[in-house]
């Protein structure tokens, strides 16, 4: 166990915020699964449209390992099968039957999990498709089933802005995530490492958990994303150093796999942003459409409908789904239109990491940004600023620099290996002259994987 | 508002792509985005952005460079009345000193801003706002006789040379502002050196003035002391022109570059940028240890007290162009190091050698704008080093 106290980062102050009460969605008229929200495989479809499925067929598999399969979380008939630009394939639309049914797996007695042996944990996740629990890092993967991976790691706060309680996603479900656990420490070779803020109080589900070691954490966001606490735990050594890192939420559906034998893709979801009425958590299923969710719960006008957070997630048409990995569902407004010298106002009602505004030196204050570039694109002055939100030790701007000239052994000298979009998002947030950090990271990281 | 932004909307398609004016694209942007802090939305990535944008953080800059500019104009006002010895109220200093600054700075803005367009419109991107720092940073390193045409080739190089031939705003290695001033002070230094050019002098001028700085002083005196020398600097002469006595210096009333005299003003400025957090309170602390180290050191070797070597740290703070040079020159993000440490050492090493150019260079008595050059071109190595070292740390971790 270990206590770490992180300085550097920002909390936005965003309003909007979701009560702890969790209630139920109405069933979800469409689940979909996206594709493109595994990386690092090349899906090939298994199924077409028309297809009848049920809790666990196979969708599509990895176009270089047949045997990795991923697999449906709903019953019922393959509607859709959407395409995007260059016939990707963006989403397997499945419209769900009333009754569900699932493929039955073995089951096991959780004081059993301990003593399984990693083929055979490794043998049912990849019959189940359900090894896609599992993240790699490095890039940011779907855990790829011939990689053993060093350690595993778990996050078990959120820090991002309106982020949901971990806690409350897994209540009632404290010995399937034990479970959970449990499981990942066959499939690593190191240990499970579960972070929790530092003033977790010990009546948590997380402080009590066994067979991990935990650690604290304490600091504004972006402690608690799971790549800041390795690079502090036990850091990625260059592009061989593979580990795994799983969600609490997963770690439940992973648990209850094995003890129930079958895919239980029920999820608690919260529901945020200042463009939402009500907003509380509700139970739904993964990929649930997000309609089923905020039916109508939204504020008139233009709102844009988010699956995750406002600095990472992804945009959502208001008919869309939820995203495999995403425990929350932000609704914002979109930006109406152009600000009178919006530059030159004091700023009261502004947020601002600088404190070029008035607002950062009034504390308590909380603000409904809408989707403004908030300025134009410039060209990229190099600041101190981006090292003030990123508690690693690693210099954003001469990765970012190394990353914009294709120099690829730079970028591995200044650890590009250690971040994903999701460290360097508060970069992107804070940038001044409006770059797009998380796509000029990611498209380093490609460049690194094309050339091999 | 509304009927504005109508305007605008319904110019925008001759300035987009396929419209007659499309060339023109960057000067459209400049205008509106001036106007309206654009309503565009985020596409990928974040979805929700910082308030601030490039028009924010260069106007606080601006904001910043305010107290050393009227302080500048109430003193060539000043000092230009108190030679010609005619009462110096406040409203006719401000009207003499606007009589000879607002020209400098128009001429800076327009020659500058055609050049800044004309590189826009060519290279086809939008307007960067870095130039109406360079701008205003320029005519407040110069001396208020500086001929009008000389700040418009100044600038002009300061842009098209020390900034654009690089690629344009943040690829330049120095800071403009000064390869502006660098370049007039070695092509045309009978306008930017000496003793006759700090002061507006008028027809009639009263007996016993002298036009020089206190750096200049210090340089070159017959007292015994140094101190003395700056002290007693102008006493017996007709006018009532302050003297180099510390106390004036720190409050500005002294004949100078427009922007550098007032130590108070450029604090003010100072004050401005740290606590916004827009300018580096790391660079600024660096430049004032590295010149404190160095005047003690030179304060140490010192042959006599009337020599330059003895002239003490606190003098050093409040003459010349130090604690402009420190406060905005310094820190300009570009041309500095990027790093935390690298801005330590470059900061420290600007005060040192600011400090050895002003004593041991007889030719140079201000040693700031050279010493921020130097280490404009360092900089990049400077950061180098400190990269190379991180990333054999890296290294090391790996192997451990």
């Amino acid at each position: 166990m270990a206590d770490f106290k992180l300085k550097r980062g920002y909390d936005l102050r965003l309003d909007g915020e979701s009560e702890k009460t969790v209630v139920s969605a109405a069933r979800p008229s469409t689940v979909a699964v996206k594709p493109v929200a595994f990386r690092g495989i090349k899906p090939t479809l298994l199924v077409a449209e028309g297809t009848d499925v049920v809790c666990g067929t196979p969708l599509f598999c990895d176009k270089s390992n047949r045997d990795h399969i991923f697999t449906s979380p709903a019953t019922g008939k393959i509607t859709e099968i959407q395409r995007g630009p260059r016939r990707v394939i963006e989403q397997i639309v499945v419209e769900t039957a009333e009754q569900p049914e699932a493929i039955e797996y073995a089951t096991y007695a959780p004081e059993q999990l301990k003593s399984l042996s990693r083929d055979e944990v490794l043998r049912e996740l990849m019959k189940s498709g359900m090894l896609a629990l599992f993240r790699q890092r490095p890039f940011d993967y779907v855990a790829d089933p011939e990689v053993v991976p060093r350690d595993i790691f778990v996050s078990a706060f959120d820090s991002a802005p309106l982020a949901p309680d971990q806690a409350l996603l897994i209540k009632g479900n404290e010995a399937y995530f034990q479970a959970g656990i449990d499981i990942a420490s066959v499939l690593t070779t190191g240990r499970v490492h579960v972070s929790i803020r530092r003033d977790t109080k010990d009546s948590s589900p997380f402080s009590s958990v066994k067979n991990a070691e935990i650690h604290r954490f304490s600091g504004p966001h972006p402690s608690g994303c799971v790549g800041i606490q390795i690079h502090h735990i036990a850091p990625i050594n260059g592009r061989d150093d593979q580990v795994w890192y799983i969600t609490p939420q997963c770690l439940v559906m992973l648990g209850k796999l094995f003890i129930n034998g079958k895919i239980a893709p029920e999820v608690v979801v919260s529901l945020a942003g200042t463009a939402v009425v009500e907003r509380m958590y509700y139970r739904t299923v993964i990929g649930a459409n997000v309609s089923s969710i905020v039916q109508g719960n939204v504020q008139t006008g233009s709102v844009r409908h988010i699956s995750g957070n406002v600095l990472t997630g992804t945009s959502v048409k208001s008919g869309g789904h939820l995203g495999f990995y995403d425990s929350m569902l932000t609704v914002i407004p979109e930006s109406t239109g152009p600000e009178l010298v919006g530059w030159m106002r004091p700023g009261f009602g502004k947020d601002s990491f600088y404190r070029t505004f008035v607002s950062p030196f009034i504390p308590g204050l909380k603000f409904a940004p809408d989707t403004k570039l908030n300025g134009g694109v410039r060209a990229f002055v190099a600041t101190g600023y981006y090292d003030q939100v990123l508690p690693m030790n690693l210099y954003p701007v001469f990765l970012v620099k190394s990353i914009l000239a294709g120099d690829i052994e730079e970028m591995e000298g200044l650890g590009i290996y250690e971040v994903t979009e999701e460290e360097l998002a508060l970069c992107e947030y804070i940038c001044p002259s409006k770059m797009d950090i998380q796509k000029i990271l990611r498209g380093g990281l490609d460049l690194i994987e094309k050339e091999g | 508002m509304k009927f504005i932004e109508d305007i605008f909307n319904k110019m925008r398609p001759d300035f987009e792509k396929g419209g007659k004016f499309e060339f023109l694209y960057p000067l459209f942007e400049a205008k509106e985005s001036f106007i309206f802090t654009p309503g565009t939305r985020t596409k990928n990535g974040c979805h929700v952005r910082d308030s601030i944008d490039s028009k924010r953080f260069m106007s606080t800059v601006i904001v910043a460079l305010i107290p050393p500019l009227l302080f500048g104009i109430y003193n060539t006002g000043y000092q230009h009345l108190v030679v010609s010895g005619e009462p110096t109220s406040f409203i006719s200093c401000v009207l003499y000193g606007s009589w000879y600054v607002v020209p400098i700075i128009v001429v800076s803005y327009a020659v500058g801003g055609v050049w800044e367009l004309l590189f826009a419109l060519v290279r086809k991107h939008e307007i960067n706002e870095g130039f109406l720092v360079t701008g205003l940073l320029f005519p407040l390193t110069l001396p208020p006789t500086i001929p009008l045409w000389q700040v418009a080739v100044g600038v002009s190089f300061g842009v098209v040379i020390g900034k654009e031939v690089f690629g344009g705003t943040g690829m330049n290695v120095f800071n403009p502002a000064l390869v502006a001033r660098a370049f007039l002070f070695f092509a045309y230094p009978a306008q930017i050196s000496g003793d006759r050019v700090w002061v507006a002098q008028g027809k009639e001028v009263v007996d016993g003035f002298s036009g020089a700085t206190p750096l200049l002083v210090a340089s070159s005196h017959d007292a015994n002391s140094v101190v003395t020398a700056l002290n007693e600097f102008g006493t017996g002469v007709a006018g009532r022109f302050a003297d180099f006595s510390f106390s004036n210096c720190f409050v500005g009333l002294t004949s100078g570059s427009i922007g550098e005299t007032s130590a108070i003003a450029n604090l003010i400025g100072a004050a401005i940028l740290i606590i916004t957090g827009i300018g580096s309170w790391r660079i600024m602390v660096a430049v004032v240890l590295g010149a404190f180290a160095m005047t003690t050191a030179m304060n140490a070797c010192a042959p006599n007290d009337a020599s330059f070597y003895a002239l003490p740290f606190h003098y050093h703070f409040v003459t010349g162009g130090f604690i402009f040079g420190a406060v905005y020159m310094a820190t300009d993000p570009v041309s500095a190091a990027g790093t935390g440490v690298g801005k330590w050492i470059y900061g420290f090493l600007i005060g040192a050698i600011a400090i050895i150019i002003r004593t041991a260079n007889p030719a140079y008595p201000e040693g700031m704008m050279l010493a921020i050059l130097f280490m404009n071109a360092f900089a990049p190595l400077i950061d180098y080093l400190v990269m190379q070292r991180h990333i054999q740390w890296r290294l090391q971790r790996g192997r451990a």
